[in-house]
């Protein structure tokens, strides 16, 4: 009978049947995995099973391929820490979704564990937007990456300089240099300073959410016939009317 | 025949919250067995609810006419309307008594992985409602009862961000210790939540 014991992160948590639910959560070392919960709809669970709670788990099946049954204990309630704030509740979602919908099942996702983790401490914890957003900027471009579609943001994908770094091309994800952007400036994107470019504060999230949202379209939701999850558009909006 | 009939009725029974197909059958069995005094009056209220009851124009409770009574009672605070996720939890808000202004039932909340939306929740006519208040009474509040979850609260912050538009206060209820609870027993959650929401004694 196979099991085992993890830590993870729920993605989601959705009934099965009247009393039941099955959760979906990234853990440490096996990737996305999802379960059912037994009575995971009762008040008690529930409040176990909330988006982006920190918990340690146990799976067990009769087979390996089987959904197999979860049992949850949580370790930390991030959710609790960010629901008066709309913005990070809407990056923690934002987080969530993504995850729960581009990441394969069973695939341990060592790195992306690593990085959510600590995007979910820095959203609790941190106490200046700025901080947390530039975390989740490099987050995203994490998850592209690690998804297969890393930009290339080190050096000018015309002429090869890494001085002067001031787009991104929407087409090949090619950091460009101010020289060689030349009269299709406006149709580039702009590279923020947080991703090794020149534009600062608000504009630089703005900018840095452009381009990880313009690029998990175009690579992964096109390709799915999705758009970006609602809260991750919402989080873009926030980011654009943010006083900073 | 009769057998199909009986087969239809526990079938439909057994689909009932809290039923499952053993106890709708003892359910089927024992109305059969108090028909006059049990399973007529029950045929007929089903009837009467089925064909006479439909959501509230204005506000989504369920009512027989077109407005339900709490909008039709001039008594109720007309300028503070209660934003609930259910009927069941208006329900519950007046059993308590400590309400006496108006609601608004959404009929759920947002959730992204059930693809629920805006659109799907009403939330247009929740504002158009709110407009209309705004236009015909004074110091209105609007008090968020949407539920302590992760959905609920995004529910809720994206009502507060569609009514920025109007000169209202926006509440939402507290989150905290429940009365008689006790700390110890409490999860983490809450009590973050209980402890931020400190309120100065005296």
């Amino acid at each position: 009978m196979p099991e085992w014991q993890d830590e993870g992160i729920i993605l989601s948590n959705k009934p099965y049947g009247e009393l039941h639910s099955v959760a979906s959560i990234l853990t440490k070392t096996h990737g996305r995995h999802a379960g059912l919960v037994q009575a995971g709809q009762s008040r008690k669970r529930l409040s176990d099973l909330q988006p982006g709670c920190f918990v340690g788990l146990e799976w067990r099946a009769r087979l390996e391929g089987q959904l197999g049954t979860f049992k949850v204990e949580l370790s930390k309630n991030y959710s609790a820490s960010l629901m008066d704030t709309p913005m990070r509740l809407s990056a923690l979602l934002s987080l969530c979704s993504l995850l729960e919908i581009t990441l394969p099942e069973r695939e341990p996702q060592e790195n992306l564990w690593d990085a959510s983790k600590a995007l979910l401490e820095i959203l609790s914890l941190s106490e200046n937007e700025n901080e947390w957003l530039s975390f989740f900027i490099r987050w995203e471009l994490g998850l592209l990456r690690e998804l297969g579609f890393a930009l290339k943001l080190q050096c000018c994908g015309v002429t090869g300089s890494t001085n002067e770094l001031a787009y991104v091309s929407p087409k090949t994800g090619s950091a460009i240099s101010k020289n060689a952007a030349g009269v299709y400036a406006d149709r580039l994107l702009v590279l923020p300073m947080c991703l090794g470019g020149h534009t600062k504060t608000k504009e630089e999230f703005t900018a840095g959410i452009k381009i990880t949202g313009h690029f998990l379209q175009k690579y992964i939701f096109n390709t799915i016939n999705r758009n970006l999850p609602t809260p991750r558009e919402r989080l873009a909006n926030m980011v654009e009317s943010l006083n900073l | 025949m009769e057998e199909d009939n009986l087969k239809n009725l526990i079938k439909r029974l057994s689909k009932l919250p809290g039923l499952g197909p053993r106890s709708a059958q003892r359910a089927a069995l024992f109305l059969i067995k108090n028909k006059e005094k049990d399973m007529l009056p029950l045929s007929k209220a089903l009837y009467d609810v089925a064909h006479y009851y439909k959501p509230c124009v204005q506000c989504n409770n369920l009512t027989e006419s077109d407005k339900c009574s709490i909008c039709d009672d001039p008594r109720r605070h007309q300028n503070r309307l209660c934003v609930v996720e259910d009927i069941s939890d208006l329900w519950a808000i007046e059993r308590s008594g400590v309400f006496q202004g108006k609601y608004f039932v959404l009929g759920g909340n947002l959730n992204i992985m059930d693809g629920r939306g805006p659109s799907e929740l009403g939330i247009d006519k929740l504002v158009k409602y709110v407009s209309l208040m705004c236009d015909t009474h004074t110091s209105n509040e609007i008090i968020l009862a949407t539920s302590a979850t992760v959905e609920g609260q995004t529910t809720a912050h994206y009502i507060a961000e569609r009514l920025q538009e109007f000169s209202i206060i926006i509440s939402r209820l507290a989150h905290g210790v429940p009365v008689g609870g006790e700390l110890n027993y409490l999860d983490d959650g809450t009590l973050a939540l209980a402890m931020k929401a400190r309120t100065p004694v005296g």
